[in-house]
This record gives C-alpha cells, sequence and structure tokens, in this order.
C-alpha cells in the first residue's frame, strides 16, 4: 500500500489537500504556513517548484512564483523544504513541477533526492502521458508514484491511458483553464467525475479553481477522493505581504470550514493495481 | 499525436494535458488540408494576389561593393504586411477555417506576426486577439496601432520583461481556457508540434523561389544563405530549400545585444544550454536550475529566449551554423544599408547584413550569398532614432 492509499483507506471523507509554492513569500515563512496547514488537518500536500514561466498557471501563482524565486527559492532549496517539513510531520507530499527544472537538475538525480526528502509522488505540468516514459522508470526505480493530469476535453481512451500510467491518484481538472480562484464550480466538473469513475478505479483528486469550502463540498459530493485547493490558499499570502501571523490565521481558519463541511464518505480501499 | 514532431533529439510536444486535444485537431488538419486542391488553389492565390508572392530575389549592387561580394536579396520586405510573417499567418488563418474556427489569437513581439494574424483575422473574418508584452507594445507602437485599426485586440502582457516569451505565456494560457473554438496562430517556427512542421511548411516558398530565382540569375547555387533568427521562421523558410544542397552554407544570425560576454543579448543557439520550453525541447538561455533567463536585444523580434527546434538540430548535426552581431554593428549597418540601398530593413533582417558586413575581405569575391531580407523597418525608426538621434550622426 502507497502512502495515499494509506491515507485514503483511512479516511471517512475526501481527503484535503492545499497547494503551496515552495518558498513563497520566503523560506521561513512558507515552512511556517505549511506547517499550520498540516496541524489545521490537511490530508496530504501539494507543493510546486517556483518556475520563471508557469503556463499552466493563472495569475494568483505566477506571483506566488515569482515571490519564491525573487526569496531564492531553487529546486535544491525545495528539496530541503520538503526534508524539513516531513520531518516535522510525516504527510504524503505531491510535487508539482515544470519539466525544465527537472530536467536541468537531472530527473534520476531529483527523483531520488525528492523520494529520499520523504516526498511521495510527481506531477511533471507540461509533460503529457505520450511523454510519461521519459520520467517513469525513474520513478519506478526509487518508488515515487506518478500523477498525472486528466482534463475534461479528454478522451476516454486516453483517460484509460493516464489510468494506466498512474500509481498515485488522478488529477482531474475540473474546467479548461489555468488555475485561479473561481467564483463558482465548473459545470463540468459532476459530468467528467462520472466519466472518469467509470473509465478508472483509481483515487480521483480534483483541482483548479476550487475555492469555497462550498466548492469543496460539491466536489467531495460528487465522488471525488480528495479535493486540491491552490489559489485561494495562495491568495491569503499576496493578501497579506507583511503579516505572516495573519496569513497563518487565515489559512487556518479557512482549512477548518473545509474539513467542516466535507460529507462524510465511506473510506475507500483501493485495489492497489 | 500521430507523429511525435522530433528533430533528431528536439522538438516533440511538452504541455499541459488539455492541450493536446487541440494540437491533435490542429495536427490532423494539417495533414488533411496540406495538399488539399481546394485549400492549395485558395492559399496560392491569396499568396499571389494578395500578398504578393513571389517576391523579387534583388542583387544588392551598392551593398556588394560595400561587403566585396555580391549579395543577393530575398524580398518578403515587399509582402503585404511589411514581412515573411504574413506567408504563415495565410496559412495557418485558412487552415483554421477549413476547420471551422471562427476565433484567432497569436502572440507578437515586434509586432509583424500581431499584424500578419490581425490582416488574416480581417481577411476572414474572424475575431482576433493578440497578445503581446507591456515592453514591445511601447517600442513597437505603430503595429499595435496597425492591429487595432485592422479591428484586432491587442492585448498588453504584464509578466516577466514584457517580451516575446510572456507574450507566448499568456496566449498558452488563454488558449488553455478557450481550445474549443480559438485557433491559436502561432507565429515562429517553435512550440509544440505541429507548429514547427507547419510554419515551415508556410514559410517554404521563401526558399523554394529563391532557389530557383539564383539559379535563372547567376546560372548556380549560392554558396551562402543566410537570415536572422528569432524564433527561426525566415530562416527555415528560406534553409528549407537548400538542406539536400550540402555546398550551400546556411549562416542564422542571431541577436548579439550588448555583447555574448554580458547576459543582455538572445543568442540563444550560441550560448544557450539544451532544456524545455513553450513545447519544445530545445536550446534555451537559461540560468544553472532551469530558470528561463531575461533577454535584451534591439530588435524585438529576436529578444525571446527559446528558438524552434529544427535550428537546434541543424546546429548539432552541423548543417547550419549560427552566429551573432551586437546592436551597435546592427544600428551602423542599418545606416549604412538604407543610405546605400534606398531600403530601410527591419532590425531583426538586419543583423544578418550585419554579418555580411563582417566578412568583407574574409569571404572571396566571387561568393555568392542570399540574405533574407524577412522585413522592412518603417517600424524600426523610434527605436533607431532613440537609439541614435539624428543630431548626433554626422553625415
Ligand atoms: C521582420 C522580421 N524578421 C524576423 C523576425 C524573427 O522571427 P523569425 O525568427 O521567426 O523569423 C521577426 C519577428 O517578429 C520579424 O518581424
Amino acid at each position: 500500500m502507497n502512502a495515499y492509499q494509506a491515507c485514503f483507506s483511512k479516511l471517512d471523507r475526501a481527503a484535503l489537500i492545499p497547494f503551496f509554492v515552495i518558498g513563497d513569500p520566503s523560506y521561513d515563512v512558507s515552512a511556517e504556513l505549511v506547517k499550520a496547514a498540516i496541524d489545521a488537518g490537511a490530508d496530504i500536500l501539494e507543493l510546486g517548484i517556483p518556475f520563471s514561466d508557469p503556463v499552466a498557471d493563472g495569475p494568483t501563482i505566477q506571483k506566488a512564483d515569482l515571490r519564491a524565486l525573487k526569496a531564492g527559492m531553487t529546486p535544491a532549496r525545495a528539496i530541503e523544504f520538503i526534508r524539513e517539513i516531513t520531518a516535522y510531520k510525516p504527510i504524503p507530499i505531491g510535487l508539482l513541477v515544470y519539466y525544465n527544472l527537472l530536467v536541468q537538475y537531472g530527473v534520476n538525480r531529483f527523483f531520488e533526492d525528492f523520494k529520499q526528502a520523504g516526498g511521495t509522488s510527481v506531477l511533471v505540468a507540461d509533460l503529457s502521458i505520450d511523454d510519461a516514459d521519459e520520467i517513469i522508470p525513474s520513478a519506478r526505480r526509487v518508488g515515487l508514484e506518478t500523477v498525472f493530469m486528466a482534463t475534461p476535453n479528454t478522451p476516454d481512451g486516453r483517460l484509460r491511458f493516464i489510468s494506466e500510467k498512474t500509481t498515485g491518484f488522478i488529477y482531474a481538472v475540473s474546467l479548461l483553464g489555468t488555475t485561479g480562484e473561481r467564483a463558482a464550480l465548473s459545470q463540468t466538473v459532476r459530468p467528467f467525475l462520472s466519466r472518469l469513475k467509470r473509465l478508472t478505479d483509481k483515487p480521483i483528486c480534483v483541482g483548479f479553481g476550487i475555492s469555497s469550502p462550498e466548492h469543496a463540498f460539491e466536489v467531495a459530493q460528487a465522488g471525488a477522493d480528495g479535493v486540491i485547493i491552490g489559489s485561494r490558499i495562495v491568495k491569503f499570502i499576496e493578501e497579506n505581504p507583511e503579516n505572516p501571523a495573519r496569513i497563518k490565521e487565515n489559512i487556518t481558519r479557512f482549512i477548518r470550514d473545509v474539513l467542516d463541511k466535507l460529507p462524510p464518505q465511506s473510506p475507500k480501499s483501493r485495489p492497489s493495481s | 499525436m500521430k507523429h511525435k514532431g522530433r528533430f533528431g533529439p528536439f522538438g516533440g510536444y511538452y504541455v499541459p494535458e488539455v492541450l493536446i486535444p487541440a494540437l491533435e485537431e490542429i495536427e490532423s488538419a494539417f495533414e488533411q488540408f496540406r495538399n488539399d486542391r481546394r485549400f492549395l488553389q485558395e492559399l496560392n492565390t491569396l499568396f499571389t494576389d494578395y500578398a504578393g508572392r513571389p517576391t523579387p530575389l534583388y542583387h544588392a549592387r551598392r551593398f556588394s561593393e560595400v561587403t566585396g561580394f555580391p549579395v543577393y536579396l530575398k524580398r518578403e520586405d515587399l509582402l503585404h504586411g511589411g514581412a515573411h510573417k504574413i506567408n504563415n499567418a495565410l496559412g495557418q488563418g485558412l487552415l483554421a477555417r477549413y476547420m471551422g474556427k471562427s476565433k484567432l489569437i497569436a502572440e507578437t513581439g515586434a509586432g509583424q506576426h500581431g499584424l500578419a494574424t490581425a490582416i488574416v483575422g480581417a481577411l476572414l473574418g474572424m475575431e482576433t486577439k493578440i497578445f503581446m508584452g507591456f515592453t514591445d507594445v511601447a517600442r513597437q507602437n505603430v503595429n499595435v496601432r496597425k492591429m487595432r485599426l485592422l479591428g484586432a485586440e491587442v492585448i498588453a502582457v504584464e509578466g516577466g520583461t514584457g517580451t516575446l516569451k510572456d507574450a507566448i505565456n499568456e496566449a498558452f494560457r488563454y488558449w488553455t481556457a478557450h481550445v474549443e473554438d480559438t485557433f491559436y496562430l502561432f507565429g515562429t517556427a517553435g512550440g509544440p508540434h505541429p507548429y514547427p512542421t507547419i510554419v515551415r511548411h508556410f514559410q517554404s516558398p521563401i526558399g523554394q523561389e529563391a532557389r530557383r530565382q539564383c539559379l535563372e540569375k547567376t546560372g548556380r547555387l549560392p554558396d551562402i544563405v543566410t537570415a536572422c533568427v528569432g524564433g527561426g521562421s525566415n530562416a527555415i523558410g528560406i534553409f528549407s530549400a537548400f538542406l539536400d544542397d550540402p555546398q550551400v552554407r546556411l549562416v542564422g544570425v542571431e541577436g548579439g545585444g550588448k555583447g555574448l560576454q554580458t547576459t543582455q543579448h538572445c543568442a540563444t543557439l550560441c550560448r544557450g544550454r539544451v532544456g524545455i520550453l513553450h513545447g519544445a525541447r530545445t536550446y534555451l538561455l537559461q540560468d544553472e536550475n532551469g530558470q528561463i533567463r531575461d533577454t535584451e536585444c534591439i530588435s524585438a523580434g529576436l529578444d525571446y529566449p527559446g528558438v524552434g527546434p529544427e535550428h537546434a538540430h541543424l546546429k548539432e548535426t552541423g548543417r547550419a551554423e549560427y552566429v551573432s552581431v551586437e546592436d551597435e554593428e546592427v544600428l551602423d549597418t542599418f545606416f549604412l544599408f538604407s543610405k546605400t540601398e534606398g531600403i530601410l530593413p527591419a532590425l531583426e533582417s538586419t543583423h544578418a547584413l550585419a554579418w555580411l558586413c563582417q566578412q568583407k575581405g574574409i569571404l572571396p569575391p566571387e561568393t555568392i550569398v542570399i540574405a533574407n531580407l524577412s522585413g522592412r523597418g518603417d517600424k524600426d525608426i523610434d527605436i533607431v532614432e532613440h537609439h541614435r538621434p539624428l543630431a548626433s550622426r554626422s553625415l
């Protein structure tokens, strides 16, 4: 059983997965905020290494990437960061990274270092399933899980292919678009989730645009195994650049609100295919 | 996707999953229509009657006296819109219409590709949005005004240094949210497959004409074909016809900016390292961690930290060579060339001319050179006068 299966099988609700850009707004504050999210009850973490050209991201995460880069975040320091977090408390960590950063570090070496720091899975934002074999052997060798994105416009055949290559969870993108807060949950989520559930028995976590406890509730209600909340969390940092204590308070409260809202579900015991 | 879109180890389509269906759709439409009789007829008529193809191959006699060897100019500057960009914009625009798309988006640096797309959008009656970095909006303002007059919406992109890279990022983001009805009309021979192949295809008349015209005028093939390289579309357009003529030297000229010893240049093939950006594995200007570097160049159209993957392959295999010239040399050549030939060259194209000036006394006098004059310089007069105010110029 991998770390995700262990997590999903002990929960009687959908997993709450906050996203942070590592080192936003600085190494120390970022570490404090991530630890606060764990203390508030986050089940899994999705962490991103900042990149100069994040094409899959909307304005909120773009700005977070810039803040983190300005404060000196690098892939090597991101590994240290992850080590510090998993030492604080063991928690499954999924990494989101743009491919060029991996390629420059060296895929094999990066995966070894990330695994060693306690990481669980990798998702490469700009590497599609067609080229997944550029990283899968390296991931399997060190025992990292692979996570891939599926989008509402992905055809059935491709979704099956994505499912086959996934050992962690399927990252279901709720809409056609980049990351970013949205006022309303996308209409495509429900039909997309039911299509996905017909095609795969892998855990499915939904992300992009989930901005409130109500959105999280709806997604969980529709059968998601996990809810990924990115821009809304990151926005708390943008809103109070000079006040880490306030950011921490806001994030803690938000996570508790979401947890209160998540409906009960029977625990998943997923086949470990 | 039917093909991988590789040029040796370069190219591919490294994009988020959400864009794959759109790229697949374009790939299959391109395969379907590239040899379709009706499509070809329509495109050829647009090329000849609307854009002004074939363009002349002109023996620049007075400039040749300066260099000491004969230079022939492929006059893409005479095309409608003032640059080679219209070839690709007409080709992809027509493809978009055959695919039933109603909206076009494009990125632009110098504004020439944005202008070409705005022209095609008006011509084909398609709603058009152009993404352009804020720095370029300021320095290529004439083109911004032209695009708006043609009915296109110009979106000033705030990220990064406000140049071509940032415009491409934002165009991709917009496309992600509008893939269903919008065609991304990519402007250079880079980006994810199938763009490098499509752009080369629609730019290849430059080389086919130039090769035939050179044989007609001189009775033989040129010794050297040279072109400036930003993303690489005008260069691949003219190089492509000579790839199987090993005796023809192919020379791509990149923006040397303030010098390759500084970081203020955009000489990607001369100074870059292989990585992945905007969907392709290719040479990139980047720091040791893989963060993409800011570039700087007097010519907005070359100011880009990546390059089309086929050029990366041509460099690696040695079939083409890539050099650079600095801003100051480009300005010198701009004035010299304008006065000797009566043609204002685009600052982009002037890079190739400046390299030829450097070859004076190096290349033997019987060397026949074709330089791709990819565009005209009207858009650049503000920049040129800013760098070299009239009052400070003797002569
Ligand atoms: C006249 C002209 N030449 C060349 C370029 C560079 O592009 P490419 O390398 O794709 O030909 C541009 C780009 O804007 C241009 O306007």
